[in-house]
């Protein structure tokens, strides 16, 4: 079987290293990660060739952290929103900055 | 995906849980700094050092420290030593736990339900599909990893490499034979 990048996507390895970081500050042992992604990776519905791994991983990094209340959920959607937002008021090449959501007002 | 991560982030950073420049720094080490690289090394040392390797089976955690390679996650480690009548393999049932420090992050297959469902119920089956056909009397262990401990398989060193170094064992060592489901390769006849 071919080896594949470490992520496919930047999306991938920022989800990573933040669980990697926010394990090391204390905000959950890895035990209780390793159980938050099992859950999400035995789903049903859950791609037979693993490809969907980081889709489960995000999955799971949002759930722990609504659970704590460090994310809400509707936090993240409005805050997701914006992000679309933003993206498509930015210029192609120009780095996407939240400050440019036309409906703004995040800060 | 991506707008959810950039929002997660945003969120995290606000509330001074998450640096950013701590998640490049991190991001970076998995991409380019830790592989299987790392685990040949711990083989190949054991190959050619019996108190190295010694060590490796009592203590894989600190054995495998001492060569530089500390796991984040606070995890421990084992060794599992092929040998001449058993052959060890590695799964995890779980999700995807995988010794990290040693090898990098897991390939696609090794996160995948078939291998971590198959390998526990059909290893011979599974190491066939990876061209591995291991002689019937030859015992296959299983060890399935958890968040606490994670294994590394020591595959048996080729036949016809006894005036070798370490460095150039280790170009023998691959990936796939740390997780069992591969062995080292042979040498290259000169």
């Amino acid at each position: 079987m071919p080896d594949e990048p470490v992520f496919a996507e930047p999306w991938q390895a920022q989800a990573f290293a933040m669980t990697v970081a926010l394990h090391e500050r204390g905000v959950f042992t890895w035990a209780e990660w390793a159980q938050a992604l099992s859950r999400e990776v035995k789903a049903p519905g859950a791609a037979a060739d693993g490809g969907d791994y980081y889709d489960c991983w995000l999955r799971a990094l949002e759930t722990l952290l609504a659970e704590r209340k460090l994310a809400p959920t509707a936090d993240v959607d409005d805050l997701a929103a914006a992000w679309e937002r933003a993206a498509h008021a930015t210029p192609h090449g120009e780095p996407i900055r939240l400050e440019n959501d036309p409906q703004g007002g995040h800060f | 995906m991506a707008a959810r991560v950039r929002a997660l982030e945003t969120i995290l950073v606000q509330k001074g849980l998450i640096d950013p420049a701590a998640i490049d720094v991190i991001v970076d080490i998995y991409e380019t700094k830790v592989g299987p690289r790392n685990g040949a090394k711990v083989v190949a040392k054991a190959w050619t050092e019996p108190d190295y390797a010694g060590w490796l089976k009592k203590d894989a955690t600190a054995a495998i420290a001492s060569l530089g390679f500390t796991g984040r996650q606070g995890e421990h480690m084992q060794a599992v030593f092929n040998s001449d009548d058993t052959h060890n393999l590695v799964v995890c049932t779980l999700c995807s736990c995988y010794p990290w420090t040693v090898l990098g992050l897991p390939p696609v297959w090794y996160k995948a339900p078939p291998y971590r469902s198959r390998a526990v119920i059909d290893p011979r089956g599974v190491l066939e599909e990876f061209g591995l056909t291991l002689p019937p009397q030859k015992k296959v262990r299983v060890w399935d990893s958890t968040a606490e401990l994670r294994y590394l398989v020591v595959p048996q060193r080729p036949a016809g490499t006894d005036n070798w170094d370490a460095e150039r064992l280790a170009e023998l060592v691959t990936r796939d034979s740390m997780i069992g489901t591969g062995l080292a390769k042979e040498p290259v006849a000169a």
